[in-house]
């Protein structure tokens, strides 16, 4: 609650917002929340789908609950160099190769 | 077995496993850190109580928040989320937790505070309930670190009241 939540939104993109406004039935488990980058300057809805106004149980893959610093940057490279993918996966197959065990 | 580039893999896996422990320690020695933080909020006005066309009702309101967040601060920490959520009950929803205010708190020095402020996000309800309602404001905290796990708490203060009346 409250918490970086990880969202997705049709875009297959997750991304990691917080909750600023929960709604939560009273009989029923359904739940409504909003969510907001803390640097950004007005909440989600922008990000949300056309007449979306909020988000549902199921659009919330998970809550962030540590950080491990510039581990991410491993996936950020491979996606946007996809050269470096090719090149990490050859050196690891010539590893193998050449191994004499 | 003592090729070069088995001997490199062999010492970059070694420093990611103590890099690895490093940030682990680095967030085991938050364990041994008890925070006692403390704050007080008044509401100083109600600026305006109203219904919107579409039924919802919306809350303009001034508060004062003063806090102490000093010993929330470790060596590990990088900043300090803080918020204010009004909470309250109504007969449709059993939980309505609305944020009204918060802020990056990036150092100790700035973690103790007096701010005046009008809520920064719409205090708006899913429908008409607010008339004379009892909430609750509560301080939230999440305490991000450098490296490790991230620590939430809250200080709940019961007692608001909202007006009878439209305003």
């Amino acid at each position: 609650m409250h918490d970086g939540k990880r969202l997705k939104n049709g875009r297959e993109i997750p991304i990691v917002h917080r909750v600023i406004k929960v709604h939560e039935r009273q009989e029923t488990e359904e739940v409504e929340v909003l969510t907001k980058g803390d640097n950004n300057y007005g909440d989600d809805r922008l990000l949300y789908a056309q007449g979306q106004l909020w988000l549902q149980r199921h659009h919330i893959m998970g809550r962030a609950v540590g950080f491990l610093p510039y581990v991410g940057w491993v996936t950020i490279i491979m996606t946007e160099k996809p050269i470096i993918k090719y090149i990490l996966i050859g050196a690891l197959g010539l590893l193998v190769i050449t191994s004499k065990d | 077995m003592h090729s070069f580039w088995l001997r490199a893999n062999a010492v970059l896996t070694f420093s990611v496993i103590i890099l690895a422990f490093t940030c682990a320690m680095a967030s085991v020695s938050d364990c041994f850190n008890s925070p006692s933080p403390s704050a007080q909020i008044q509401i100083t006005n109600i600026n305006w109580f109203q219904k919107q066309r579409n039924g919802n009702e919306e809350v303009s309101l001034a508060m004062n928040i003063t806090a102490d967040l000093q010993s929330l601060f470790t060596w590990n920490t990088k900043q300090v989320f803080v918020f204010v959520a009004a909470e309250y009950k109504t007969p449709k929803n059993a939980v309505n937790q609305v944020s009204l205010w918060d802020a990056i708190i990036p150092a100790k020095e700035q973690s103790k505070f007096r701010v005046q402020t009008v809520n920064k996000y719409r205090f708006i309800d899913q429908g008409s309930n607010l008339r004379g309602k009892d909430l609750n404001l509560t301080l939230h905290w999440h305490v991000m670190p450098k490296a490790g796990m991230m620590f939430a708490d809250k200080l709940v203060i019961p007692g608001y009241r909202l007006p009878k009346e439209y305003r």
